[in-house]
This record gives C-alpha cells, structure tokens and sequence, in this order.
C-alpha cells in the first residue's frame, strides 16, 4: 500500500470511529431530552448517564483526531476545505461547544435545568447535520474556484435534494445506531424499563435508516455518476452492509442477542462507510484534489504513520480499560459502583 | 462594523479570541492535574483524608473546567484551518507531526480521567487510584509540550528547505525540536503549574480570610504556597534563559519587548514608563547593563537594537507593556509565596495574616493576566510573521466572507459560556461547604495544628 492509501484508511478508521461513538452520544442526548418532554425520563435516565459519563470527552477526540490528521497527511485539504467550510465549519464548532460544555455543567455541576437539557439534546441532531456538510461537497460541484479563490454556492448546497438526503440520513442513522447500542446496555443492566423503551426507539428508527441509505445511494447518481459507478462496481459491500442490517433488526425485534444486533449495526456502517469511502478515491474533493496531489511530503508522512502506531500502541490497552471498568464491567452498568 | 472588512484583520482578532479565551483553561488544565495528583499523594503517605478530599474537591471543579478546555480547544483546532488555510497547508508539511501527537496525548489523559473520576471508590486500594492520575498528568502536560512545538516552530522555523515558495526536505524532528522549544515548552510547562497553584490558594486564602477556621483549608494554602514557591523560582530561572533565547534567534522581539533602539553594549534594561509618539521613553526605570546581562549573562554583550529591522518588519512597540506585565507578576508571585514559606516556616509570626491572605487572593487572577500578558506579548512580537521570516501573517488568512460575523458570534458564545462556568463552579462549591463534605463522609473535625 502506497503512504498516500495508508494515511486515508487510517483517517477514515478514525472517522467511521467518530461515526459510531459520537452517534450513540448524540442520540443519548437527543433521547434523554425526548424522554423528558413526554415524561419518561426516569426509565432511561440512569442508563444513558452512567455510560455518557465517563466517555464524552473520548468521543470528542475521535473527532479532533480526523482533523488534525487530515491536515497532517493531506495539508492541500486545509486549504480547500478550511476557505470553503468557514461558515457550516464555524457552525459545527459553536453547537460542539454548546454541547460538551452543557453536558458537563449539567452533569457534575449545576441542578436539574430545561434548558441545559435542551440544548443538550437538540444540539445532538444538529452537530451530524452540520457536519455532513463535508461529505456532501466532496462530491463536487458545490464549491467553485476563481483566481485562486475558494467559494462554497450556498444557493447550491441548501437547494440540492442531494444534500438534505445527506442530512436526513445523518440524523436517522444517529438516533438507530444509538438506540440500538442503549438497547444493548440497559439489557447488560438488566433494566427492563429501559430495554424496552430503547428497543422501541431502534426498531422505531431501523427502517428510515436503512430506506434513506438507499435513497441517497440513488440521488449520487445525479450527484456525481463518476462515484456512483464506482460504488456499483462494488455492489457486494453494500450488500454485506444490508444483510448486517437485517440481522441486527432481526436479533432487536426477536428480543435476543442485543450485543451481536449491535456488532451488526456496526458492520452495517462500517461497510457501507468503507464502500463508500474506497468508491470516492482517489478523490478528497471532486474534482480539484486527489490522495495523492494533495499528499504531504515523505518523510511526514513516514513520521505520521510511526507516530500513529506508537500512539495506537498506548491507546488500545488504555480504551481496552476503559471499556472494561466501564462497558463490560456489569456492576458497574447495574449501578452497584 | 468597526472598520472595513478586511479578513486579515478579522481572522487576527478572532484567533486571539479564541485562543485568550481557551488559555484560561488550557492552562489550568495542565496545571491542576499535577496538583490533583500532590494532594492525593499527600493524603496517602500521611494518612491525612482531608488531603485525599482535597484532591476529590479539586477534581470536581476540575471537571467543569476541562469541558470547556475541550470545547474550545476544539474550536481553536478546527478554526485554524478555517481562518488560516495557507498556514495549515504549509504547517501540515513540516509540524504535522506534533499537532497529530498531541491529540493522542489528549486522547490519552481523556481516557484516564474519565477513569480517574469515576473509580474513586471503586477499587480497595487508593494506590491504585491514584497511580490513574499519573496518566492524566502526563498527557496534559506533554500536550503542552507537543503544542508549544507547534508554536515554537513558528517562531524558529526550520527543518526545511524553501525553494520558490515550496517546502521540500522537510524534517519532521528537526521542526519540532527547533532552538526555541526548549525555553518555549519549559516555560509554558512551569507557569501552568504556578498558576494552578495559585489560582487554588486563592480560593483557598478566600476562605481563610472568610473566618473559615477549618484545617482543612490551612492545609489547602500551605500545600499551594509551598509548591508555588518552587513553580516560580523555576519560571524566574528559564525566563532567563528565554531573555538568552530571544537575544541569539528573535532579537527584534527582545528590542520591542525593551524598546532598545540602538545597538550596543551595555544595555540597560527598562522597566516601566510609557512611549511617546516621537520615540521618546518617559518615566520609566533603567537598570544599567540589566538587558545585556539578560541577553548575554554579561555586561559587555551587545544587543541588537530596533533600528538594525527594517520597519514593516517590526512588531508594534506596545508589546513592551504586555512584556513588563508578566515579568511583573512573575515577581509578585514568586515574593509572596517565598514570603509565605518564609513566615510559616521560619518565623513564629502568623501565615495566616489578613495581608498576606489578600496578597494570595489578588495572586490567582493576576496569574492567570500573567499569563494572557505572556501569551499575547509572544505572539505580537512576532508579528508581521506567522512563521518568522517564511509567511506573513497576511498571506496565511483566508479569503473568505463573514469572518466579521464569525466573530460575533463567536464572542457571543465565549461570554455565555465564562459566565455559565463561573455560575457553576459557585454553585458546586457553595452547595457543598467543606464542613457538610467532611461529615458525610464521616472524617472528623480536627483541628491538630497545621504539619510544618
């Protein structure tokens, strides 16, 4: 494998790492608000805390990870994107902020408030929404450049079908995702109320996932027919993603096996994000930029990729912990430490 | 707005926003951890719970104070490629390897303090929790160190070659361990630690001069002091070092920070006074031979004066104002924990005297101006470069619209946040006085006198 393909496969393993845990963390927040509107937050209220807690400041790291790496490997990438995505990108940060800064208040500090809560959970489905935004202009055609002038065509993005399916699909692949892993844990907990609820809420969500998979699988073929044919040359992948998508519901409707529903709700996504990832290269952005005229110099990107295995080497024994005081551990999920 | 839109401009400002704003928390998020770590350390070997509890309280607010570190070390991350995208794209090629090492460092200490936090009794040995802090330490102070390279590469750049504007033989260690990290990264290491110490006496020396006479809050004090006296005669023996630093690779900063005009010899040091718009220096302090002490570690060393630059390549002069502020403070700081040391451990007076308690107080927040003092006089004085002497700043800033709005709204956020946080942190702390936590864990009121 070329320098070039290493560094984005690592880049878009973060990425599809951000994916899963910031999802279960947005639609936590979004299903503790919901909760709490209809008055039924003391059945899950407990389950999402106790798993939120220790972890949120993990997930954002995810994030901070893809881009600084991206500019590590792929420094013409500041360039293009950082001039385009000034506003959507400054978005993205304020609600960020909002978020993990009120989560924390309300958390460890201040007592019970609506508003905290709120913004809590409303944030949760705007952030995926706002952060789309850069997979949608990497499919070209939203950004122009002139005399060296970077442009995002707002015109273009806000009206495009294309992009709002995007969206939508963000938002309804957050909240199934993020059911199906609280189904998960509360039945860990052996919490019934809130296995229940949270079962309701991933079958709930499991059909306009996948349905808006489909859709905007189909509207890239207006979008960009380059990539679409390229992600119909590997048709298969996408039909693993499904066949894990129909296991996962499956296992979740019959009541068994919440812990293999989820691995298949992972698999489901991380096909579907590979496939659709592997179809897009060699482009970063469509047209202007590929992997590998856009790539750093060698020896940064030998050092990046040293530095990636040494940091790898610290990290997994440590979320390996993590996970086991936290995650696997089922007196702690019970709430008895 | 104010005047006309010019992104340069805007996007100097909103990075200085930015960054001003997540200093505060950046640093005392480096800083506070260590002292986590002491106080339970402490509370160990001497088998003291009210050092143990000190440690828990601490982590407390801590917490409430790395979310927003978070939050707007994020933004500042993000904002850099936004505001700056020809910079990034040239920092990507030559210090992209810190920048990536330091998200693993904060991936690092992330991990470990959520563990930290939440295993509190958890496990049956308190060794145990407390070698969970040690990573929490480490990561926060070598994500200092790995962003201070960044920082410090853009002032010493090398380990590249231009060639008609392009990079090429990049040497990723050679930038990051550049002539000036090592002043650089010792110096925002120390003082991160000294403001942490103090900022937490101050509130310890609230209480105190309150008429709390709780131990438990003496114990506070006496362990802030006695570390802060440490943390600033450090921060007095690199800031040397950095004066040497700046005379052999950034002289026309050292001339701005001094206002020294004309080469020579035996240079005085000025402290103090005001600039008059015909270059006249009015009321200020001169120390004989000081600067060339300061510069070289003798009397006879000469320094570069200003006029030796030409003029669109010098900072404004105004720096030398932020420059006497934080070697001010510095001093301050350094007395009155001396003095405190001094007083308990040597004298029979008492440490607790209203004035002394006051000049604490006053310490904690004029740290952390020291530090904004620090920070901002740092990076003025280097401008007009972003990477000294390979790009300025105006050829690094975006072309893009609405940085004015950006900005706003970003100011916006900045004072909801502060003040939510202040809210907070009072409100946790009012609810649950030190007496009620003392109780509730069953830890006895005593008040044996203060271990000297």
């Amino acid at each position: 494998m070329s320098y070039e393909v290493v560094g984005i496969t690592v880049l878009w393993l973060f990425l599809y790492g951000y994916l899963i845990v910031a999802s279960v963390d947005f639609g936590a927040g979004f299903f503790s608000y919901y909760t709490k509107r209809t008055n039924k937050n003391h059945i899950i209220h407990n389950i999402i805390q106790r798993y939120l807690s220790p972890v949120w400041e993990v997930t954002n790291v995810f994030l901070v990870f893809f881009f600084i790496g991206i500019v590590g490997f792929f420094p013409s990438t500041a360039y293009y994107y950082g001039t385009a995505l000034l506003i959507p990108g400054s978005i993205a940060i304020i609600l960020l902020a909002v978020r993990g800064s009120y989560y924390a208040f309300a958390t460890y500090g201040a007592k019970e408030s609506k508003l905290y809560n709120f913004l809590y959970g409303a944030t949760g489905l705007l952030i995926p929404a706002s952060l789309t935004t850069v997979l949608t202009i990497s499919e070209g055609g939203y950004i122009t450049q002139e005399n060296g002038n970077v442009q995002l065509l707002y015109g273009e993005l806000f009206g495009s079908l294309y992009s709002w399916g995007v969206v939508v699909l963000a938002v309804v692949s957050v909240l199934f995702i993020s059911a199906s892993f609280l189904t998960y844990y509360a039945s860990r907990a052996n919490d019934e109320g809130a296995l229940n609820l949270l079962r309701k809420y991933a079958l709930t969500w499991s059909f306009p996932s996948i349905a808006m998979g489909i859709i905007v699988f189909s509207l890239l073929n207006k979008r960009n027919p380059e990539h679409y044919q390229n992600m119909i040359d590997i048709w298969w992948v996408f039909g693993l993603s499904f066949i894990a998508f129909a296991i996962a519901t499956y296992l979740i409707y019959k009541r068994r096996n919440y812990g293999t529903a989820f691995i298949m709700v992972m698999i489901q996504y991380f096909t579907a994000f590979f496939g659709y990832g592997a179809a897009h290269l060699p482009y970063l952005l469509y047209p202007y930029l590929t992997i590998y005229d856009g790539f750093t110099n060698e020896s940064m990107a030998l050092a990046l990729i040293i530095a990636f295995i040494a940091g790898l080497l610290l990290l997994v024994p440590s979320l390996f912990l993590l996970m086991k005081l936290f995650l696997f551990d089922a007196d702690y999920v019970k709430g008895k430490k | 707005m104010f005047f006309e839109y010019d992104p340069v401009i805007y996007s100097r400002i909103l990075t200085a926003l930015t960054l001003g704003f997540h200093v505060i928390f950046a640093t005392l998020g480096v800083g506070i951890p260590l002292m986590i770590a002491i106080a339970e350390w402490m509370g160990i070997k001497r088998n003291d719970p009210h050092y143990t509890l000190m440690a828990r309280r601490w982590a407390r607010g801590f917490v409430v104070l790395v979310a927003i570190g978070v939050v707007t070390g994020t933004a500042i991350g993000l904002q850099l490629s936004l505001l700056w995208p020809n910079f990034m794209q040239a920092a990507g090629h030559t210090i992209g390897l810190p920048m990536f090492m330091e998200v693993f460092a904060f991936f690092f200490e992330a991990i470990f303090l959520g563990i930290y936090l939440y295993t509190w009794d958890r496990f049956k040995s308190k060794m145990k929790h407390f070698l969970l802090i040690i990573p929490v330490v480490i990561g926060a102070t070598s994500s200092a160190f790995f962003i201070t390279t960044v920082n410090s590469f853009m002032n010493a750049p090398q380990g590249f070659n231009l060639v008609d504007g392009v990079l090429t033989d990049v040497s990723p260690l050679a930038a990051m361990f550049n002539p000036a990290t090592p002043t650089k990264m010792s110096h925002v290491i120390i003082t991160c630690y000294l403001t942490a110490a103090f900022v937490l006496g101050a509130i310890a020396a609230f209480h105190i001069l309150k008429g709390n006479k709780h131990v438990y809050h003496k114990k506070a004090l006496h362990l802030t002091m006695v570390t802060g006296a440490i943390f600033a005669i450090a921060t007095a023996v690199i800031g040397d070092f950095s004066g040497k630093y700046l005379h052999e690779y950034q002289p026309e900063k050292l001339a701005a920070a001094e206002w020294h005009f004309e080469t020579e010899t035996e240079a005085p040091l000025i402290l103090g006074g005001f600039l008059t718009d015909d270059g006249e220096i009015k009321y200020a302090l001169k120390i004989p031979y000081a600067l060339s002490i300061l510069a070289g570690g003798s009397a006879d060393t000469e320094v570069i004066g200003l006029n030796e630059f030409p003029e669109e390549e010098l900072p404004p002069l105004f720096v030398h104002y932020l420059f006497d502020l934080m070697v001010f403070i510095g001093m301050y700081l350094a007395a009155v924990s001396m003095l405190y040391v001094f007083i308990n451990r040597f004298t029979k007076w008492n440490a607790f005297s209203r004035p002394l308690l006051w000049s604490v107080i006053a310490g904690g927040p004029l740290a952390m101006l020291a530090i904004q003092s620090g920070w901002f006089f740092a990076e003025i004085g280097r401008q007009p470069w972003i990477i000294n002497q390979v790009m300025t700043t105006a050829e690094a800033a975006t072309t893009s619209q609405h940085v004015d709005v950006m900005l706003v709204i970003f100011a916006i956020l900045y004072i909801i946040l502060g003040a939510t946080c202040i809210t907070v942190l009072r409100r946790m702390f009012n609810k649950k006085p030190i007496e009620h936590e003392l109780e509730e864990r069953g830890i006895s009121h005593t008040t044996e006198p203060i271990a000297k």
